[in-house]
């Protein structure tokens, strides 16, 4: 068992995980943060994107030990208790999901990609930019219209 | 972008509404069943056999014992006392030669990734590192993966029961009619089409949690079905031989799911015996891989397809012989999908006078192929639309023309399709207005112009259409009971509405969302028609627990036969409503109005009483009318006179690389027919979801299996889902012809566009190959394939 120490969700956490434990169960099993999904186990889908230092990673493709010593971001810490992301706003508002499950993911990469100069990506931009994230659902439209009017705002 | 034929309104029913259960999915706080955890849970691993067809003489799990983590190792003997899985839904009228699932497998194997040992473990890692230490005596057998090849003489047979591995051999339609139709046709054209396999790939897969309790022997499992209710029946009933009653199933946040979910699967049945057997809470969940290979598949239909048609483009006749695989054994439903839901829809949108279908269910050693969003109806829509295509090529005439020729017109509706639909009749219909409105938008005429001129420059344009009718809302018991359609089952939905004493209302209802929003459109209708605001509603689903009994999700049934029981116990609430508040304003009930929530004498809007207060009123039950129960609650078993029929019109618009045979999807427009609208921007979600499922198989995806019968796209690496970058902007419209089936008028919206797109965008293919004298290239048309197809044609 390895020792480690992250902050997640401004939460500073202590734990002892086996060599081989995927962030992402880490996260699920020892956090209870079962906001992040696990779709693919093939680092395909993007279920299980969050914010590692403020970059969007696939969790499923890190180990916890790899996040030793930084600061994690998951759907539940995106926004301050109580309130809700533009991004969360624009998703729901904009018919952005429908099952929910790629969502959290889905989410946690447009808050990546529209960064601080998201009002300037074009259509074809977004679309290339949300294809480390699977949906099956909804076909992406109203994903890329969420992302925009999330931009715009 | 859509919609200036939708009725307005100032009613919540038809508004553009957001949606009630989207906050705890936005903020990652939904449960779905990997997110559950119980106190004291173990987890569970299934080994699964790595051989297509295989004798197993014995299994050795002493070395998996041993693990420290091991709680303890199962195979199939342990489970001999359980029945096997029962096949729900055979075809009708014809014997069918049945073999289906076990828990887990005991003696011999069929496909690879059947289940043959459980390990019980404290953590799933364990679990799955024990897996590694079953051994397993197997003695491999000959494979067949090619349903044509499998019925053949001497082709390795599956089940001793089914001889040349045949399921059932189904027919419909009139036979000599036909086949005298087709000798007596100015043309007949005849094609082999293949209609590929599809893994559904919903992001969240399968799984479940068991849960005994020994001193009331009731398990409790939760899992990600469609239809907990009917999991319920088919586990106690058919396979565990208890009474119902002991046993609860929860169908949590379940994500995505296509007709997948709609099975019952052996894991199901496994974590309620494993949590009796080990006296623990257990979980299992899926890999992916596990999700590829032993999760149901769609389609794989091989259709070999003779159309005769008269000169100037009337069809007279349409013949399909088709094999349906249905994989190495049978899942819950799977002779129904290719025989009721496929043959029964071949004369799709059109006036064919002479039909006949075959359809060969085939046992191979591939994985179980059932239900997958659509089910039957894209086969068939995908033969049809295929045919008039063909057609149109084969006599020079223009695709748009030939289907204007053949349409049934919107004054022969109610219309029976020459008998094959066994009594059904087609509801409404204007197909030429969707025609009309998508021809309109995609600017036919001037693409045809253009076409032109870019075919002299060598380049390869093209645009196809499906003008396509489906079957929603299924079905009058009456005509599932008749007509031996072969339904171990009716198809009715319940609703139950109680308004509590402080005027809030919960719904419960059979149906079960898992995407579609049901949440949402159940409170539209609740806030309609009671007049209480939206949040006031809850809308309770997928716990079998005191519920009346439902039967779930698919078949885009929800609003054309779930939402119906909804709205029809709410018009008996309505009136109860109405008798509680005319003896409150002491009048007679004729003499009061209900609307908008607040009941009043005609015309003295000022006297009213909320339906609040009548909710008090109703509950406390102080002073209520002679001989009336106390509460406003009432339960609507709703069974639909008849079936529904969603159609339209989708256009594709492609070019086709003259040097990498690669296709560009430039446009593609839907103007779509599902009724009346309940929520506008739910429908619109549905039908683009749908129409990049459908591209996808078009373009893109197929499961492939080797000639071993090993399952080579078995991981997303290699199955190629479409991403956001696929696919242009969806353009839609609607048009909107209710149906006098029901009340709503609502017909059905979760699968037209799945229905609808996929021979849109072939069609659009081979039009854009139409100079190389190309006809036909099977699915998925990737570049290598119509590069290959444009080479032959070249030389």
């Amino acid at each position: 068992m390895i020792p480690i120490a992250l902050t997640v969700n401004g939460v500073g956490h202590e734990a002892e995980v086996e060599p081989r434990t995927l962030l992402v169960d880490f996260l699920r099993d020892d956090l209870g943060l079962t906001g992040t999904k696990i779709g693919c186990d093939t680092s395909v889908c993007g279920a299980c994107t969050i914010h590692v230092d403020g970059q969007a990673v696939k969790s499923c493709t890190l180990l916890a030990v790899q996040a030793d010593g930084t600061e994690v971001t998951t759907i539940e810490g995106l926004a301050p208790e109580g309130e809700l992301h533009p991004l969360q706003t624009a998703f729901w508002e904009r018919h952005a999901l429908q099952c929910g499950f790629c969502t959290p993911g889905m989410i946690m990469t447009a808050v990546e990609l529209l960064g601080t100069n998201g009002v300037a990506l074009t259509d074809p931009e977004i679309r290339r930019g949300l294809e480390g994230n699977i949906c099956r659902c909804t076909g992406y439209q109203h994903i890329v219209e969420a992302v925009h009017e999330a931009a715009v705002r | 972008m859509t919609t200036q034929l939708e009725e307005q309104t100032t009613n919540v029913v038809g508004a553009r509404m957001k949606r009630v259960e989207d906050p705890r999915m936005i903020t990652g706080a939904a449960k779905y069943i990997d997110d559950l955890k119980l106190t004291g849970m173990a987890h569970v691993a299934v080994l699964r056999s790595p051989y297509a067809h295989a004798r197993i003489r014995g299994i050795d799990t002493s070395r998996a014992e041993a693990h420290p983590d091991v709680i303890d190792v199962f195979t199939g003997k342990d489970f001999e006392h359980l029945n096997p899985l029962p096949c729900a839904w055979q075809a009708g009228g014809v014997e069918n030669f049945v073999a289906t699932p076990r828990t887990l497998e005991i003696d011999r194997v069929t496909f690879t990734g059947a289940g043959v040992a459980a390990v019980v473990a404290e953590t799933r890692a364990a679990a799955e590192d024990a897996l590694s230490l079953i051994d397993v005596d197997w003695e491999p057998l000959d494979v067949i993966i090619d349903p044509e090849r499998a019925v053949e003489e001497g082709a390795p047979q599956l089940h001793e029961a089914a001889a040349r591995n045949i399921v059932m051999d189904w027919h419909c339609g009139d036979a000599g009619a036909t086949e005298q139709a087709l000798a007596e046709a100015d043309a007949v054209v005849e094609e082999r089409l293949v209609n590929q396999r599809l893994q559904p790939t919903p992001v969240d897969v399968r799984g479940a949690v068991g849960q005994y309790d020994p001193g009331t022997g009731e398990y409790t499992v939760w899992m990600t079905s469609q239809c907990p209710h009917i999991m319920r029946l088919l586990m106690t009933a058919f396979v565990l031989g208890i009474p119902e009653t002991k046993l609860r199933c929860i169908s949590p946040q379940v994500g995505g799911a296509f007709g997948t979910k709609i099975f019952l699967y052996p894991e199901y049945v496994l974590v309620a015996a494993l949590a009796e057997k080990t006296g623990r809470p257990v979980k299992w969940i899926e890999t992916r891989s596990e999700n590829y290979v032993a999760t149901t598949h769609g389609r794989d239909h091989v259709t070999h397809l003779k159309v005769g048609a008269s000169r100037d483009g009337t069809i007279t006749a349409l013949d399909a012989k088709t094999y349906a695989n249905l994989g190495g054994i049978l899942s819950t439903i799977a002779p129904g999908i290719p025989t009721t839901l496929y043959g029964r829809m071949l004369s799709g949108a059109y006036r064919i006078p002479n039909i006949h279908c075959q359809v060969l269910g085939v046992y191979t050693n591939t994985g179980m192929v059932d239900a997958y969003r659509g089910a039957g109806r894209p086969e068939a829509t995908y033969v049809v639309e295929r045919a008039v295509d063909l057609v149109a090529r084969e006599l020079d005439l223009d695709p748009v023309e030939v289907r204007r020729r053949n349409f049934i017109p919107p004054d022969a509706f109610p219309y029976d399709p020459v008998g094959i639909l066994a009594g059904l009749k087609y509801d409404t219909g204007d197909y030429e207005k969707a025609l009309k409105r998508a021809l309109d938008m995609v600017g036919y005429d001037d693409f045809r112009n253009e076409q032109e001129s870019a075919r002299a420059e060598g380049r390869y344009p093209g645009i196809g259409l499906s003008t396509y009718v489906e079957i929603c809302g299924a079905a009058p018991s009456a005509w599932i009971g008749a007509v031996g359609q072969g339904w171990g089952a009716s198809m009715w939905e319940s609703a139950n509405v109680r308004v509590h004493l402080t005027g809030k209302v919960v719904v419960t209802t059979g149906t079960l969302s898992h995407g579609q929003g049901h949440e949402t459109t159940v409170t539209q209708i609740v806030a309609s028609e009671l007049g209480v605001p939206m949040e006031d509603v809850t809308v309770e689903l997928g716990d079998t627990l005191g519920t009346p009994f439902g039967y779930g999700t698919y078949a885009s049934r929800s609003a054309a036969v779930g939402a119906v029981a909804v709205y029809n116990a709410l018009q008996r609430i309505r009136q109860k409503a109405r008798r509680v508040a005319a003896h409150m304003l002491e009048v007679d009930p004729d003499d009061v109005e209900f609307e908008d929530g607040r009941a009043y004498v005609k015309g003295s809007p000022a006297t009213a009483k909320t339906i609040q207060e009548i909710a008090g009123a109703a509950a406390l039950a102080y002073d209520l009318p002679p001989g009336e129960e106390p509460f406003l609650d009432d339960t609507f078993y709703y069974d639909p006179p008849s079936c529904t029929f969603p159609f339209g019109t989708h256009i594709a618009v492609v070019e086709v690389d003259a040097e990498t045979g690669e296709v560009t999807l430039q446009r593609y427009v839907a103007v779509d027919d599902v009724g009346r609208v309940i929520n506008p921007l739910i429908v619109d979600g549905q039908v683009q979801g749908g129409i990049v499922q459908g591209v996808a198989q078009a373009l893109w995806e197929g499961a492939v299996y080797d000639e071993n019968g090993q399952l080579l796209t078995s991981s997303m690496m290699e199955y190629p889902v479409p991403k956001a970058d696929f696919v242009p902007v969806i353009e839609l419209d609607r048009t909107v012809t209710p149906t006098d089936v029901n009340p709503l008028g609502v017909k059905g919206a979760g699968e037209t566009g799945t229905i609808a797109s996929t021979p849109a965008v072939v069609n659009a293919v081979m039009d854009a190959l139409a100079p190389l004298g190309i006809k036909n290239v099977d699915m998925p048309l990737t570049p290598e394939r119509v590069w290959r197809a444009m080479e032959a044609a070249r030389s």
